[in-house]
This record gives C-alpha cells, sequence and structure tokens, in this order.
C-alpha cells in the first residue's frame, strides 16, 4: 500500500517586521543579529490573524490541491504552541471551516515547534493502519518573544497543513519511512498562565536542537539505509538561520539541498509551521523522483524524521494554490514597531 | 455576537454556505426559504468560491463596542463571483487604497470576541486578491 501526502498548502500574514526596526527600539546591533541570526525580516499577523485563521487557510490550499471530497478527511490534527484557547480545541473550527465534520477525529497537539510534524505522523499513521481515508496534519503559529528577548527578531507566524492518504492515483510524495528521537531536556518553555516563554539560552543549541535534530536524522538514515547523497532536499527545523546550515554540515547534507526549504531569513521562525512550511516550498519545485528528508525539533526535546519521494501528481496540483515563496515575497507589508506592538496585543490597554 | 446565535450561523459564517434556488437558479446569501425571483421552495446548498469585487465600501472611524480596538477599519459590499453580495470588513490594505471594482478573496478570520475571556466569532473578511 502506497500512502503519503495528497494535498498540501500554506499560509502566511502578509505583515513583516524588519531586524533593524526591532534592533533600534532596544538599541541592539542589527548587523549583528542579522549575521550572527542569518534573520533579516520575520512575518507579523494581523489582530484577526491567529493560529486557527492561519490553519483554516493552510488547510484549504491543501484540500484544492489534494482535490478530494472534505467529508472524506477523518481526521483533523493541528499541532500549535499558541492555540487561541487554553481550553476549547482549535482543530473542530479547522473542520467546521473545511466542511469536514462532523464524522472527523479532532485534537490539538502541543510540543513547543515539533507540534506540526506530530499531526503529520499521527494523520500518516492512522491512514496506514487503514482505519481512515484521508487525515490532515497541521503545523501553525503565532509565537511571541518577550520584547528586547533575542527571542523577539525571530518569533512569527504562519501555517502549513498536509492530507495524508493512500490513494495510489492521488499521492504527490511517498512517506518512505519514519523515525522519532525524543529526550527530557529542559531548553525552552513557557508555564501555564506565563505570557512570554523562557529558553536556556546557548542550552538551546548544543546538547537540545543539535543534539536532537542530528540523532533523529542519523537514526532515519541508518533505518532507511539512505546516505545524505541520496536526497535532492533536506528540511530541518528552523529557529533562526544559522542552526539548520550548521545541522545540515553536521550531518553530510549540502547547502544547495536546504536552501530551497531554507524560509526564515525573510519569514523568521513559525515554530509548529517552521519544517513543514519548508517542506511545502520544497513540493512546489521538487521532480518526480527527488527524495526529501524533513526533520522537525520541538524544545523539551524531540524531532520527528520523514523521508519522502516526490511522484508525478505534484506537477499537476501545485499551481491549485499559491507557492509559499509567493506567499512569501509578494503582496508584503512592512511594519513599524508601534503598529508590531499593537498586532502583537504587547500593548496594555485600559480596562473597560 | 452571543456565542448559541453565532453558532446557528457558522453554515455562512464559517463555509460561506448559499442556497440556490432549483427552479430558476437565483442563488442567495443567506440562504432563505423563498426565492423573490419565482417564488421557488427548493433549493441546493453550496459553499461560494471566496472571490469577489468590492461594489462600495466606507471608512469606520466610531465603531461599536465589539470593533472599537480595529478603528478605523473599511467595511464593503462585496460582489461575489457567486452572484450574491455580502457585507465585510476589508483588511491588509491601506484605508486610501481600498478602491471600487477592486477583486478581493475572503480569508478565514477573527471577527470579534467577548472580551479577554470571552468566545472568539470567526468568519470571512475580505482582503485584495494577490496579483
Amino acid at each position: 500500500m502506497v500512502v503519503g501526502i495528497v494535498g498540501y498548502g500554506a499560509h502566511i500574514p502578509r505583515r513583516r517586521i524588519k531586524v533593524e526596526e526591532i534592533a533600534k527600539v532596544w538599541g541592539a546591533d542589527a548587523p549583528s543579529y542579522k549575521r550572527g541570526l542569518e534573520l533579516l525580516q520575520k512575518s507579523v499577523p494581523a489582530l484577526d490573524e491567529d493560529t486557527i485563521t492561519l490553519s483554516v487557510e493552510a488547510a484549504r490550499n491543501a484540500v484544492a490541491r489534494s482535490g478530494i471530497d472534505p467529508k472524506d478527511i477523518g481526521a483533523v490534527y493541528v499541532g500549535s504552541e499558541s492555540h487561541p484557547y487554553a481550553v476549547k480545541p482549535s482543530g473542530v473550527t479547522v473542520a467546521e471551516a473545511i466542511g469536514a465534520n462532523p464524522d472527523c477525529h479532532c485534537a490539538d497537539f502541543e510540543f513547543a515547534c515539533k507540534a506540526g510534524s506530530e499531526g503529520m505522523f499521527v494523520a500518516y499513521g492512522l491512514v496506514k493502519a487503514g482505519l481512515i481515508k484521508y487525515g490532515m496534519g497541521i503545523g501553525a503559529d503565532t509565537s511571541q518573544g518577550a520584547p528586547g528577548d533575542a527571542l523577539e527578531y525571530s518569533t512569527a507566524a504562519g501555517a502549513a497543513a498536509f492530507i495524508m492518504g493512500a490513494d495510489e492515483d492521488r499521492v504527490i510524495a511517498t512517506v518512505d519511512e519514519t523515525f522519532s528521537f525524543m529526550t527530557d531536556t529542559p531548553d525552552f518553555w513557557r508555564r501555564e498562565h506565563m505570557y512570554y516563554p523562557a529558553h536556556g539560552g546557548r542550552f538551546t543549541g548544543e546538547p537540545a536542537y543539535f543534539r536532537t535534530v542530528t540523532g533523529a536524522a542519523r537514526g532515519i538514515l541508518e533505518k532507511a539505509n539512505l546516505k545524505p547523497k541520496d536526497f535532492k532536499y533536506a528540511v530541518f527545523h528552523q529557529p533562526n538561520g544559522k542552526f539548520p546550515k550548521r545541522a545540515a554540515k553536521i550531518l553530510g547534507f549540502s547547502f544547495e539541498q536546504i536552501d530551497v526549504g531554507r524560509l526564515v531569513p525573510w519569514l523568521g521562525n513559525t515554530y509548529s509551521g517552521s519544517s513543514p512550511m519548508g517542506l511545502t516550498a520544497i513540493l512546489d519545485v521538487a521532480n518526480p523522483g527527488d527524495r526529501i528528508l524533513m526533520c522537525s525539533y520541538g524544545s523539551g526535546a524531540g524531532s520527528d524524521a520523514f523521508v519522502f519521494t516526490v511522484r508525478d501528481r505534484v506537477r499537476e496540483v501545485r499551481d491549485l494554490a499559491p507557492r509559499t515563496r509567493c506567499l512569501l515575497d509578494e503582496n508584503v507589508t512592512f511594519v513599524e514597531y508601534g503598529e508590531y506592538a499593537k498586532m502583537r496585543r504587547k500593548i496594555r490597554l485600559a480596562e473597560k | 455576537m452571543p456565542t448559541a446565535r453565532s453558532w446557528r450561523a457558522y453554515p455562512q459564517t464559517y463555509r460561506l454556505e448559499a442556497a440556490r434556488c432549483s427552479k430558476c437558479g437565483k442563488a442567495f446569501f443567506p440562504p432563505r426559504l423563498v426565492c423573490n425571483k419565482c417564488n421557488g421552495r427548493q433549493f441546493e446548498h453550496f459553499d461560494m468560491k471566496r472571490t469577489g469585487k468590492v461594489v462600495t465600501h466606507t471608512i469606520i472611524r466610531t465603531p461599536s463596542d465589539e470593533f472599537s480596538g480595529q478603528a478605523p477599519f473599511a467595511l464593503g459590499i462585496i460582489q461575489m463571483d457567486d452572484g450574491p453580495r455580502l457585507t465585510s470588513q476589508i483588511v491588509d490594505v491601506p484605508l486610501e487604497d481600498v478602491r471600487i471594482g477592486m477583486p478581493v478573496k475572503l480569508e478565514f478570520r477573527r471577527v470579534s470576541s467577548e472580551g479577554e475571556a470571552g468566545a472568539i466569532q470567526y468568519g470571512h473578511k475580505a482582503v485584495p486578491a494577490r496579483d
């Protein structure tokens, strides 16, 4: 049985803020942030955009590319660390908006930046088990960094949605292998009722991100009996521009292999949407037969890795919805820090 | 909008579900029980394509409390490509750039919420169609 992606879609808010604009407010040295983090700008959600709205738009793009009846989607999983409600699922609103309910299993996942790949993994597993015909996994976030913190330069908003299915004639990329790597590594967290997350500074690097990402990537390469040279593309979680480049180098992947899916310098870190959005950008240009490695990362910490092989149908469906690079580069508006602070609800208003 | 009332309108606010008269083909949003063109009472429900054009618009500078944090904003009548017209906020565009005839797409957005602790109402808002 062939199981894989039958539809995919992304969505990105139109507003952006430049690194210089944030650095100016906090007296920071913009060139050193740009050089150190390899970030130029990030997306900014409007007041009326949140994880649910971004998920719905990405899900609609995935449905458009799949060509399926949304009623056949048996599961909708939304992975995010910024669900609008503490108690009330995001998935049901997405399912209702795309017309997949009520005969549909919904759940929200949380695992820092890894929640999107969790939804993809579970949807894939249920399809492979024969429990559902199609399953949707979404990674979406409107992530927040504390004002002035290093995270503020990267925390961004975006979403990617994938529909998994087993239709021989609909699959656009087969899932050939999966592997997950998990340890208890407290590099980043947000306690209950806290508005902004806290992190372990440099501890987020070597013992957290790099150990976990390389552990998952090496694990899946060994399990699938593949080497980096067997892949046309690879996408690793992108908290900044530097980390995925270094992870690729450690593992033996070239910059050319990660370049297409490396959106972070212009997009920022979309947390649960990060590596899934990179995968959408790759599927936008990949050719049949190309092999893709995707490796997410979520603080706390864990990585889900997938090996995909692209099939012919990708060419037929990729232009049925906006390509990710178009969403990233076109119709963009740059905002100043004041508007950004309003949009991100960083300003405390008078109570009425 | 009270939660129960908004819940009853989900087919329209979430999916733009309209109704087409089975007898004469006229489309209505929101759906109605009797066709005002041919008095037909049989309708087929369908989700409208989310594309259309601005028929007319205005700028709201002093809105009701529910929308006070969003002012000023553009409000317009949108001629949907599927036939019906609807009223929608027009967002993601400078107010001075909103034009009659401007092609728009309806995107899923937060519309209002019952304060910081209340339910969030979702629906659609018009954004400029991508070039």
